[in-house]
C-alpha cells in the first residue's frame, strides 16, 4: 500500500495517454458487462423453480411442427403427470409489423400452470367467458396504452382468419402481473388468446397445437415422465420431444442463435483488441520510464520490488477501467430491463458477473504488465543510467 | 579515522560486441571514513565506472571491493540491492528526479524501503529538504523548480535515510556556476558537519578545490594513490 501513491504517480504520468487507453477498457468492460447479462439472462430463462416443475413437448422434428390436439387426454394419464394444456404461436404484431407482441393461443387452463402470472378473479373469469378476450402483461399494456375494456386490432404474422385476413380484433379483459419482477420480466410482455376464438377462426390450425405443457407431481420423476410422454407418439408420423422447461428454452434460443458463442466471439475480439491495446500503453509507458526505473534501482529497489511495481501499475489501470465500465453496464442494464421490461432476456449484472469481470480484469492487467515488467525487472543500472 | 573503501587489485571489462575493452585495470585504492574525494580524469578514463563499483551498482570482474568491512563484490543482487538502500547515496549529473512526484515525496523515496511509519517518513523528508534549505519547496514538482533546487532535492533523497558514503557523478555537470558553488558548499557542509564520506566524480578544477583529496584516473589506471 505505502507504494501506491507512486505507482498511481507513475500511471498517471502521461494523463492523455492513459485517459484514451482507460476509455477503450471502459468500452470493452461496458461491453462485457451487457454481453454477460445477455448471456446469463438466456442461460436463466425457464430456470425458474415452477419451471423445473414443467415440461414441454414439441414435435421432434421442429419447434414449427404442431401436434394432434388429441395427444392431450393420453399426456394427461401419464403416471406422474398432475396437470396438462396446450398452447400455440399467435405471432401479433400491433399496428405495425415492427411491434411484435409475444402472443400465444393458450387453453382455459393455462394460467393454472404457470402461477408466475397473476391475473384477479373476476378477470380471469372474463377471459374465460369472453371469446375475443385477451390478457396483456402490465408492461406491454403500458407501451401500448391499453386498459381494460379496449377492443384493439391485431395483425397476426403468421395466422389469417376465416376471412382470409390476417387482422383480428380482440377484448382487453384483464391485465397479468409477473410475481417476481427481476426474473420474470417477460410474462409482463405477454399477450394471452382465447384457444376457441383462435382455433375456430383460422382455417390453418384445426385439431392441432403448437406444444403442450405438462406440470408433473414429482420433479425428480421428470425425466421418466418425459420418456413416457415421448413413447406415445413413437414411431408415428408426429414423434414429440419432451424436456424441461429450461432445456427446452435452451434449445429453442439455439435454434434462434447460440448466444454463448456469438457473446464469446465478440468478447475475445474485444479482448485481444485490448490486449494489444494497453499492452502498446503499458510498454511505451516502462520505455519511457528507464532511468526512472533505474534510479528506483540505484537506490535500493530489489528487481522483484520493480517487477511488482510494474505489474501493479497493469492491474490498477485494467482495474480502473474494468469497475468503470462494469459499474456503467450496470447502470445501463437496470436502464434497459426496466425501460423494456423483460422484453430482452437481460440478467442483473449480479456478483456473479462482477467476480467473473474482476477476475478478467486481474488476469488481462497480469498478462499486459507482464512484458514491460520482465523489462523493468532486468534493467541494468549502469545501461540505463547511461541511456543506452 | 580508519578506512572506509579498500579497493585491491580491481579490474572491469566490458564486452561490446566481440571486443573486450578493459576499463580498469588493477586499481587498489583506500578512502577513509569522513573524506572527501574528487575523481578527475578525462571522459573515457573509467571514473564513473569506480564510483559505480564502489556503490554497488556494478560489479567488478576481478578484485575486491569492501565498504565498512563488508565485501559488497561477493554480494548477489537482492543482497547489493539492500546494501545500497542503508549504506549509500547517490546524485547524478541531471538529478533523476521522479517528475510526477513532489519533492517531499521525491525525498521520501528511499524510506519507503525501511519499516518507518507515513509519518516518520515525512518528517525525516521534511528535515532533509530543510538541511537543503528548501522546506519551503517541499509541494513543487521538479518541473517547478530551477536546475540547482532540483539538484539539492536530489542531494536530500541521498542523504534521507543517513548513509555512511555519498556517491556524486558530475554533480555539477548540469548548473550553472553559482547554482554549482551553492551544491559543492552544501556537499562540502554535509561531509564537514556531518561526517558523510563523499566521492565525487567531476572534470572541474574549482568543483575538485571542495574536495580534501583528488585522485586522477587515466586509461583506467589510478594516477595519483590515495594515502589515509
Amino acid at each position: 500500500m505505502k507504494y501506491l501513491h507512486l505507482i498511481w504517480a507513475a500511471l498517471f504520468r502521461r494523463k492523455t495517454r492513459t485517459i484514451l487507453t482507460l476509455v477503450s477498457i471502459i468500452a470493452a468492460f461496458l461491453l462485457f458487462g451487457m454481453l454477460d447479462a445477455v448471456r446469463t439472462g438466456f442461460d436463466q430463462a425457464g430456470n425458474s423453480a415452477n419451471g423445473a416443475e414443467r415440461l414441454q413437448t414439441g414435435s421432434r422434428l421442429s419447434f414449427i411442427q404442431t401436434l394432434p390436439q388429441s395427444l392431450e387426454a393420453r399426456i394427461a394419464q401419464v403416471p406422474g403427470v398432475k396437470m396438462v394444456t396446450y398452447a400455440n404461436w399467435f405471432g401479433g404484431a400491433y399496428q405495425d409489423p415492427h411491434n411484435q407482441v409475444f402472443s400465444f393461443a393458450v387453453e382455459p387452463n393455462y394460467l393454472d400452470l404457470y402461477p408466475e402470472m397473476q391475473v384477479s378473479a373476476a378477470e380471469r373469469k372474463a377471459f374465460d367467458n369472453t371469446r375475443t378476450g385477451a390478457l396483456v402483461g402490465e408492461k406491454l399494456a403500458e407501451r401500448f396504452h391499453w386498459k381494460v375494456g379496449d377492443k384493439i386490432p391485431m395483425q397476426s404474422t403468421i395466422f389469417p382468419n376465416h376471412e382470409g385476413s390476417k387482422n383480428w380484433t380482440f377484448d382487453i379483459v384483464g391485465i397479468l402481473h409477473s410475481k417476481d419482477k427481476k426474473a420474470g420480466g417477460f410474462y409482463d410482455q405477454m399477450f394471452l388468446l382465447n384457444w376457441k376464438y383462435f382455433d375456430e377462426t383460422t382455417p390453418y390450425n384445426r385439431g392441432t397445437v403448437g406444444w403442450y405443457v405438462t406440470r408433473v407431481t414429482d420433479v425428480n420423476q421428470a425425466d421418466r415422465v418425459a420418456k413416457a410422454i415421448d413413447a406415445i407418439s413413437a414411431n408415428s408420423d408426429h414423434e414429440t420431444r419432451t424436456q424441461t422447461e429450461a432445456a427446452a428454452t435452451a434449445n429453442w434460443m439455439k435454434q434462434l442463435a447460440d448466444i454463448g458463442l456469438i457473446v464469446s466471439s465478440i468478447m475475445g475480439a474485444v479482448f485481444f483488441t485490448l490486449l494489444l491495446l494497453s499492452g502498446n500503453t503499458m510498454m511505451q509507458a516502462v520505455r519511457e520510464r528507464t532511468s526512472e526505473l533505474a534510479v528506483l534501482k540505484t537506490i535500493g529497489f530489489s528487481s522483484h520490488s520493480v517487477l511488482a511495481m510494474v505489474l501493479a501499475e497493469s492491474v490498477l489501470l485494467l482495474l480502473l477501467g474494468g469497475v468503470l465500465g462494469l459499474g456503467l453496464a450496470m447502470l445501463m442494464v437496470g436502464g434497459i430491463q426496466s425501460k423494456m421490461g423483460g422484453a430482452i432476456p437481460m440478467a442483473p449484472v449480479d456478483a456473479g458477473i462482477w467476480t467473473h469481470g474482476l477476475l478478467l480484469m486481474v488476469v488481462v492487467g497480469l498478462l499486459v504488465g507482464a512484458l514491460p515488467a520482465i523489462r523493468a525487472m532486468r534493467l541494468n543500472i549502469v545501461d540505463a543510467l547511461a541511456g543506452r | 579515522m580508519g578506512t572506509l573503501i579498500d579497493i585491491q587489485n580491481l579490474a572491469k571489462t566490458y564486452e561490446r560486441g566481440k571486443q573486450k575493452v578493459e576499463v580498469l585495470h588493477h586499481v587498489n585504492l583506500a578512502i577513509a571514513e569522513g573524506d572527501f574525494l574528487a575523481l578527475m580524469g578525462p571522459s573515457g578514463s573509467g571514473k564513473t565506472t569506480l564510483l559505480n563499483l564502489m556503490g554497488g551498482l556494478d560489479t567488478p570482474s576481478a578484485g575486491s571491493i569492501t565498504v565498512g568491512g563488508q565485501r559488497i563484490d561477493q554480494l548477489g543482487g537482492g543482497a547489493l540491492a539492500k546494501w545500497r538502500a542503508s549504506n549509500v547515496g547517490f546524485v547524478f549529473q541531471f538529478y533523476n528526479l521522479m517528475p510526477m512526484l513532489s519533492a517531499q515525496r521525491n525525498v521520501e523515496l528511499p524510506l519507503l524501503l525501511t519499516k518507518l511509519s507515513s509519518a516518520q517518513r515525512k518528517k525525516n523528508a521534511s528535515i532533509a529538504l530543510q538541511l537543503v534549505g528548501l522546506a519551503d519547496r517541499a509541494t513543487h514538482k521538479p518541473s517547478e523548480l530551477s536546475g540547482g533546487q532540483q539538484q539539492r532535492v536530489a542531494i536530500a533523497r541521498a542523504i534521507v535515510s543517513d548513509p555512511t558514503l555519498l556517491v556524486c557523478d558530475e554533480p555539477t555537470g548540469d548548473l550553472d556556476r553559482q547554482s554549482a558553488e551553492d551544491v559543492l558548499g552544501l556537499l562540502q557542509q554535509l561531509n564537514r558537519e556531518h561526517g558523510k564520506t563523499i566521492v565525487m566524480v567531476t572534470h572541474d578544477p574549482k568543483a575538485a578545490e571542495y574536495a580534501s583529496h583528488t585522485l586522477h584516473l587515466d586509461k583506467g589506471t589510478l594516477v595519483e594513490q590515495a594515502l589515509v
